[in-house]
């Protein structure tokens, strides 16, 4: 392992040291942004709900069941269902999901190996181990190459996270400030869904008006330094500030408009109207949307809260499914179900666990649906009890750059960033990192 | 927060009383720790807070009663005696025909200057001490009682802790018990105001535990441990230079120097142990940066060696790396450019300053408060932001200050302290020592593992490579929207003890609360036009005189002059 991570490294700086600035370096030294080449008009996907599981699910309670594997390993979620798709079985505990699954892909052979949530929240959404640079997660990626710097004209930003950042490394990586996602704050549960920044509660209209005039009729610094180039940055983002504030966003993120009914098919939680609220954002051409879904780092009391979380996961992410087919949007629609990890296999019974699952990296699973990837799969297998590979492995980097080929990415193609390094978008195949190869058998 | 530094010792029997015994422990510590002397405000309780803000707001009442007329931002004459600093930038100015810009006004300097040095705004009891002084040393003589603040070692440790990446968590993994000990080092260190040359030392040669040895840490506080990586931090934060830029075998080189560091374990959860690898018998051959080269005998640490020839007083990197650094800090912009990125073709805007600066370090023994005083007093220092000329250059050689936002930790800081409220931090990891208590100022926070969405989104540095870069200070859209329309910032209005006691001390006269709020929010008096501006909305007659005064405050908090040093 330490070779193999001094191997990748001295590769890398070789590569750093081969390429010498290149135009996106010159661009930016001259103050501009690094551009980054076009994602293809034709990709088959547009966009990515990534339904993110903070803190890892438990595979097995989830799309991997092992109800042989006895009380040890199931406790008392050991009871698998039939699927609308022949041959295949998830936990019992998902009967809607198990009724979408014609229109999802489950993977069953995710590795990377990694037990810190930090460390592997890194390597799930980067595709890379951590070396001596910070890469940007998926989202950023999708956020270069598919946002602003590309004719992204949307309403609200290209890469939106419901609601709160996931703090774990930093998103944009390398990339920067421009590329990290909005945060939208609030609740899309309670009524209004108060997204900071553009839904304020008890300032009318005419009062954010009246202050708006009384802010610019203060300008005084302002007024006496026209021209000033900071300035006239702030007085740009302010404009961009007040279109997302009286123009279409607000409606956007107003879930009443959706009517009671659609808000209660997704059920009325934090994730559910979060996936409804996703659902109205890629609508409306979001290329990326996180949903930072917390509460699945269940060391203690496991069980207790999977019987709480697991129906809220089952209807949002089943509705969310089905919703997206019948508009037509999955086709479009990349949905990336999954944690940093998955919890061990075998349930911790002693104090102060007390039925506990731990962080496990060695085996977990993913769910892909829609963009290009075929649903009413498996791709992998897990052993007896789900504790090792069997067959298949896949690594993150793996799922990662098949989406990028999905969204019209070059996954070997170059990264441009504002440090002028030259470095491509995932780490080149046999540069050391572990690969068992993009999923050709999904797409 | 201000415990934590002050009692060094205690800190860490404390930490590990905190761990091992909670939670009766936990509670022995926050008696200790609410013994601790506090800065003088935080000391008191709250309605003793409350009743000391209110005398000096009722003094400043009786004084805010007249403002000066005239430009609020600079000053026709008034100019600093200034030094040898402006004789060179202004001879590189007069060379392409730039005339520098007129001197800062008072309001607008003392501002900066707070901000700048400690990065603190100044209380209005302390701008209006310093409006009335009619000493016309004043200048130099606030520049030095700010040098001395406790603030000031509190700010600098942050942007060192910046450069060095003390953070606990992923990807520079410190742990927070490290990132405690090595973050109040280096506080102490600048407190203390320990040479520089002896600073660098320290953080390059010392071995011993993370916990008890703390700069130690400085070969932890990085991502990787081999020579190689260990080269680069030290080139970059030392010397200025990045090494991706070096042929490999300059760089290999270099990384001899460090090729005997050594790493191992304790007992103690997450201690660990940085010394020189006791099984390397040969000695040594290696090439420092400047070409020499030099035999290390097997006794020897590798390690001094390249200290001694870093810190010698003709070597080429070490001065001139460090005062561009703080000129970089103090005036926005390196004289080389950016201030991490020496190279011989990136060559400094102007070579005499940056020689001047460098010998003066060298004259003063590493005192590095020796050159914030010589940059502070000078004219090009306080000149005013306002440029006199267009030219494209005006800008890179130092015709004018140049305005910049606030670091993500001083403006919630200002925002906390201007509307008197708090803030809370989120730590991935629940350990003690990330106990952050609530009127602890952004400024103290010790580690980049702990954070807030505001800290995130107005471009706290991650602490993942110690570049300057890291730390952006360019506007977004969602900034913008933020600091404009969030219930964070509206929340912090409508709750305003200090904004309420504003506006009851000036009732029934808006010139004068107009007058109260300027002072109270941007250091200066409003000018006629303004203050007809404020009289105008309040006699709208649709929005409730409270509601006027919050929306004066929002737009004062909004305005550039808050938002940017300027």
């Amino acid at each position: 392992m330490e070779s193999q991570r001094r191997r990748h490294g001295m590769t890398r700086r070789a590569a750093l040291r081969r390429g010498v600035l290149g135009a996106a370096a010159l661009a930016l030294m001259n103050g501009e942004r690094p551009v980054a080449a076009a994602a293809p008009a034709n990709a088959r996907a547009k966009s990515v709900i990534q339904i993110w599981m903070w803190g890892g699910p438990s595979h097995l309670d989830t799309f991997d069941p092992k109800p042989d594997a006895g009380n040890d390993y199931c406790g008392p979620m050991g009871q698998a269902i039939a699927t609308n798709v022949d041959g295949i079985q998830i936990n019992a505990a998902l009967p809607q999901l198990a009724q979408q699954a014609d229109k999802y892909a489950i993977i069953r052979s995710m590795t990377h190996g990694v037990n810190a949530h930090e460390t592997a929240s890194y390597i799930v959404q980067t595709g890379r181990r951590p070396d001596r640079l910070v890469y940007p997660c998926v989202g950023a990626v999708v956020a270069l190459f598919k946002g602003y710097d590309h004719g992204y004209a949307g309403i609200v930003p290209p890469y939106v996270v419901l609601t709160e950042p996931q703090g774990r490394f930093s998103e944009a990586g390398l990339l920067g400030q421009r590329y990290k996602p909005f945060a939208t704050g609030g609740d899309p549960s309670r009524d209004p869904f108060v997204v900071e920044g553009i839904v304020a509660e008890g300032i009318s209209d005419d009062r954010q008006l009246a202050r708006r005039d009384l802010l610019h009729a203060l300008d005084s610094l302002g007024r006496a330094m026209p021209g000033n180039e900071p300035f006239a940055r702030l007085d740009a983002c302010e404009e961009n500030a007040y279109g997302l504030m009286f123009g279409e966003a607000r409606r956007l993120f107003d879930l009443n408009a959706e009517g009671g009914e659609m808000r209660d098919r997704y059920g009325r939680n934090t994730f559910g109207q979060s996936c409804l609220m996703a659902r109205r954002l890629v609508e409306a051409g979001v290329p990326y949307v996180t949903i930072n879904y917390k509460g699945w780092d269940t060391h203690k009391q496991h069980f207790e809260i999977m019987k709480r979380k697991l129906p809220e996961l089952d209807q949002g992410m089943a509705t969310l499914l089905q919703d997206l087919s019948d508009r037509g949007l999955l086709d479009s629609t990349i949905v990336w179900w999954g944690g940093e990890f998955g919890r061990s296999p075998k349930v911790e019974w002693g104090a102060p666990w007390n039925g506990g699952r731990q962080h496990y990296g060695a085996c977990f699973c993913s769910v892909v649906a829609g963009g290009g990837f075929k649903g009413g799969r498996v791709l992998g297998v897990s052993d007896a009890r789900g504790e090792e590979v069997a067959e298949r492995p896949v690594y993150p980097l793996d799922l990662i750059g098949t989406m990028y080929e999905l969204l019209g990415i070059d996954p070997d193609g170059p990264l441009p960033n504002p440090r002028g390094l030259e470095l491509r978008v995932l780490p080149e195949p046999g540069d050391g990192a572990p690969s068992g190869g993009r999923l050709r058998e999904l797409i | 927060m201000g415990y934590w530094r002050r009692e060094a010792g205690n800190f860490s029997r404390g930490a590990v009383l905190y761990r091992r015994w909670s939670p009766a422990g936990t509670e022995c510590v926050k008696r200790w720790v609410l013994r601790q002397p506090l800065y003088a405000e935080n000391r008191v309780g709250n309605a003793m807070k409350k009743a000391l803000f209110a005398l000096a707001v009722a003094a400043l009442s009786a004084w805010a009663g007249e403002g000066p007329g005239g430009d609020p931002f600079q000053s026709a004459g008034g100019a600093v005696p200034g030094n040898r600093i402006d004789d060179l930038v202004v001879a590189e100015l007069t060379a392409r025909g730039i005339e520098p810009a007129l001197p800062s006004s008072d309001a607008v300097f003392v501002r900066r200057v707070y901000l700048d040095v400690i990065g603190t705004l100044p209380q209005v009891n302390e701008v209006r001490e310093f409006l009335e002084d009619t000493n016309p040393d004043k200048r130099a003589a606030l520049i030095d009682r700010l040098l001395e603040r406790e603030e000031f070692a509190d700010y600098w440790a942050l942007k060192w802790c910046d450069v060095l990446r003390v953070k606990a968590e992923f990807p520079i993994n410190l742990w927070p018990n490290a990132v405690q000990a090595y973050a109040k080092w280096l506080h102490d260190a600048i407190q203390a105001n320990m040479p520089y040359d002896a600073f660098a030392r320290a953080l390059l040669t010392s071995s011993g535990s993370n916990f008890r040895v703390p700069p130690v840490n400085f070969y932890r506080a990085m991502q990787g441990r081999d020579p190689s990586t260990i080269a680069d931090a030290a080139a970059l934060t030392f010397m200025g230079v990045r090494l991706d830029g070096w042929p490999e075998a300059r760089r290999a080189e270099l990384a001899v120097f460090f090729s005997r560091v050594a790493y191992k374990p304790t007992a103690e959860w997450k201690e660990e142990i940085v010394l020189l690898d006791p099984s390397a018998v040969t000695p040594l051959d290696a090439v420092f940066p400047d070409g020499q080269p030099v035999h290390i005998e097997a006794g020897d640490d590798p390690r001094a060696v390249f200290a001694d020839w870093l810190t010698a007083p003709e070597n080429p990197y070490f001065a001139r790396n460090v005062v561009n650094r703080v000129w970089a800090w103090l005036m926005g912009r390196g004289i080389v450019h950016e201030p991490d990125d020496i190279r011989p073709d990136n060559p400094p805007v102007n070579p005499a300053l940056l020689a001047y600066l460098e010998d003066e370090l060298v004259r003063a023994d590493y005192d590095l408060r020796q050159v914030y005083r010589l940059i502070l007093n000078s004219r090009t220092y306080q000149q005013s932001s306002i440029p006199r000329s267009e030219h494209a250059e005006a800008e890179t050689l130092f015709g004018h200050y140049l305005v910049r936002q606030l670091d993500a930790e001083v403006l919630i800081d200002a925002l906390c302290g201007v509307l008197g409220s708090r803030e809370s931090y989120l730590s991935m990891v629940p350990e003690p020592f990330t106990y952050v208590p609530d009127h602890q100022r952004t400024i103290l926070l010790a580690d980049g593992s702990i954070t807030s969405p505001f800290l995130e989104m107005f471009g706290r540095p991650s602490r993942d490579t110690g570049l300057a870069s890291e730390r952006n200070l360019q506007p977004t859209d969602g900034q913008r929207l933020h600091m404009l329309n969030s219930t964070h910032i509206q929340q912090k209005i409508e709750r305003s003890w200090r904004l309420r006691q504003l506006v009851e001390t000036g009732k029934g006269d808006t010139e004068r609360m107009a007058r109260l709020l300027y002072l109270h929010i941007l250091s200066r008096y409003p000018t006629a036009e303004e203050t007809g501006v404020v009289k105008q909305y309040f006699e709208r007659g649709d929005v409730t005189r409270a509601e006027a005064a919050a929306d004066l405050a929002w737009a004062l908090i909004n305005s550039k002059e808050f938002l940017y040093r300027h």
